[in-house]
């Protein structure tokens, strides 16, 4: 970090504020301390400040202040560089108070804790204050390191490309992806977007995304379609298909507990020591997996591919 | 100052800096320190550095005024910078895909307050809103719904809980008391957390997993030493006196990876996975390992290993 830096930026940020005017770069460098002498080394610099300036959301404006001007100019609207003011009820900034700790930790906490210090600076609340210990806590985590990268892609509508490892496949692959946003669905983190290669909408797990997540393109270069929902895009890829087959079981009386919760019926001693279940099912894969892993006190009896399928998983346990 | 604070991260906290002792028109420096979450020696540092900027139209003059003597701050001249800067597009969004994550949740009793903040948010941050329909957070309520809702009341009356816990590893229902503590929502899943009287612990339960629940008329009597689990360090650390368990999965059997924290993963070749994994109950790689069958061979123990041929066995006997 350097001072004098933040000088200038504060500077700057002030100078361009005060002034309806649009003031161009030499005008600028008359008036904010810490500009170089050098044409070339001024430029460069000038260029990085306006890039700080609004990667952290100044709204830095370019514009001429008559047609004739050679030369355009810069300056910051007040009215767009402020926070509009914001009054919260008590209860409001109680719930605020708890959105703000949801990140705590994960990749935007830093971001929740910036906006929370904007909200208190601008007077909103001067009581936003959670109890050390609410009685409910939510938490967002961000374990998968392709979450930063994705997030800022979908902020700034840029393409990506990185290697994904399928369900089932022996190795990644490489996918490039226009992506329309990120989506956490029962805690597990997807991105959805276009894939560029296969011409198709397709929906991606972060946990699979092996190394890197790179840039492809500039930002502004992605087109979300108009009525996109992410959310149900994601939800569509991850449901379970719908239950259209029935199993019959036979599951050793007072055991598979979690096989009867979802039971559509169950006749209690159907055999000695045997109570007999029927389940609705979509995957036969899946449901032969669950049924399997109850061991020696369930037993399939009908249909016949489920019950060789479950066959087959136990004797593939004795490989 | 830490090293780690950019030239640029220093200017944000300035310009939210001048705006919250302006709005306060006195506050204290140790308040202060507190709230940006610096040192005191810090905070003196961005004072003086305020106080010192200066421009020239063309004349040299000082934008900022101010003093902190006595540890009061007051800022008596902040031209243009008087009022934050609005919400940067991350800002916005990460505190409205929070809101929106609360409003899934269940027991959430301040639905209007959620949904008033939400819409004044939204106003306040303009264009910077709009990204953050791009960022979904669902949360998963299947079976928890109504129980939540219990569970608070359970809480706001200081009342003990009667549960029917279904515990998967061992393929059984459990009956326990519970004095509960809080309620929680982490990685999508609503918990509670609650001192078990059977355990004789704190512990926490997933409401997908509550086969009923009773809302008892004992109050509850949490020991005075109890504990909340830390929820940033992660729910499932496991106990040293765990059995360390190896498995190998097949391409198709590395969603295991996913689902269960792993001590370690290798990569083995042609996309296998070789995790190792501590459970408090080898019952439930047990059954994983019948799930699996052929995409997943436990390596060790050679008992658990042992224990996965005899279930097998036994399974295949009632098809005989």
């Amino acid at each position: 970090m350097s001072k004098r830096k933040t000088e200038r930026l504060l500077g700057l940020v002030v100078c361009l504020l005060s002034t309806r005017r649009y003031l161009t770069a030499e005008q600028i460098r008359a008036a904010v301390p810490g500009y170089p002498e050098g044409e070339d080394v001024f430029k460069r610099m000038f260029e990085r400040d306006k890039e700080d300036l609004r990667d952290l959301g100044v709204p830095l404006e370019t514009g001429l202040n008559n047609p004739f001007d050679e030369e355009a100019g810069y300056r910051i609207r007040q009215q767009a560089y402020e926070l509009p003011e914001l009054h919260l009820a008590a209860d409001e900034a109680a719930v605020l108070g708890l959105a703000a700790r949801v990140w705590q930790r994960a990749e935007l906490a830093g971001a929740a804790a910036g906006a929370l210090l904007k909200l208190r600076a601008s007077g909103a609340e001067n009581s936003v204050d959670v109890p050390a210990q609410p009685d409910i806590e939510p938490r967002l985590g961000t374990p998968e390191p392709a979450f930063g990268p994705l997030w800022e892609a979908v902020r700034d509508r840029r393409p990506v490309r990185f290697e994904y490892r399928a369900a089932g496949r022996s190795a990644p692959q490489r996918r490039e992806l226009e992506p329309w946003g990120v989506v956490n669905r029962r805690g597990r983190w997807y991105v959805a977007g276009w894939d560029r290669a296969r011409q198709a909408t397709r929906v991606f797990r972060l946990s699979r995304i092996a190394g890197p997540v790179k840039f492809s393109g500039q930002p502004g270069t992605v087109t979300v379609p108009p009525g996109t929902d992410v959310r149900e895009l994601v939800k569509d890829w991850d449901s379970a298909p719908a239950t259209e087959h029935t199993a019959v079981l036979r599951v050793r009386s007072g055991a598979g507990v979690g096989l009867r919760r979802g039971a559509a019926t169950v006749t209690d001693g159907a055999a000695p020591g045997w109570d007999e279940v029927t389940t609705r099912y979509g995957d036969v894969g899946w449901f032969a997996d669950y049924a399997a892993s109850f061991g020696a006190d369930v037993v399939v009896l009908e249909p016949p591919d489920l019950r060789e399928a479950v066959i087959a998983r136990l004797k593939g346990a004795l490989t | 100052m830490s090293a780690l604070v950019t030239s640029t991260e220093r200017l944000q906290r300035l310009l939210t800096l001048v705006p919250y002792v302006v709005s306060r028109r006195v506050v204290g420096l140790t308040e202060t320190a507190a709230a940006f979450g610096i040192k005191e020696r810090d905070l003196v540092d961005d004072l003086n550095l305020l106080w010192c900027v200066e421009l020239r139209s063309p004349d040299p003059y000082c934008p900022i005024d101010l003093s902190y003597e006595g540890g009061e701050i007051m800022v008596s001249q902040a031209e243009s910078i008087g009022r934050p800067l609005r919400l940067a597009v991350d800002e916005a969004s990460a505190l409205l895909v929070a809101l929106r994550m609360l409003a899934e949740v269940p027991g959430i009793e301040d639905r209007s307050a959620l949904t008033r903040l939400i819409a004044k948010l939204e106003a306040a941050a303009g264009e910077a809103a709009a990204a953050s329909a791009q960022l979904a957070v669902q949360v998963d309520i299947h079976n928890g719904d109504g129980y939540a809702d219990q569970i608070r009341q359970a809480l706001e009356q200081g009342r003990r809980l009667h549960l029917r816990y279904y515990v998967p590893g061992r393929d059984e229902a459990t009956e326990r008391d519970v004095d509960p503590m809080r309620l929680l929502v982490v990685e999508g899943r609503p918990y509670l957390e609650g001192y078990c009287l059977r355990a004789e612990g704190v512990r926490l339960f997933r409401l997908d997993r509550v086969l009923s629940l009773t809302v008892l008329d004992t109050p509850a009597a949490l020991p005075s030493d109890v504990e909340h689990v830390d929820v940033d360090a992660g729910l499932f650390r496991p106990s040293e006196a765990d059995v360390q368990v190896t498995i190998e999965l097949s391409p198709a059997g590395r969603w295991v990876a996913e689902y269960y924290p792993c001590e370690s993963v290798a990569e083995l070749p042609d996309g296998r996975l070789r995790v190792v994994l501590r459970t408090p109950d080898t019952g439930l790689v047990r059954r994983l390992a019948l799930r699996l069958g052929e995409d997943g061979k436990v390596v060790s123990p050679a008992s658990l290993v042992a224990e996965v041929r005899e279930a097998a066995n036994a399974a295949l006997a009632n098809y005989a």
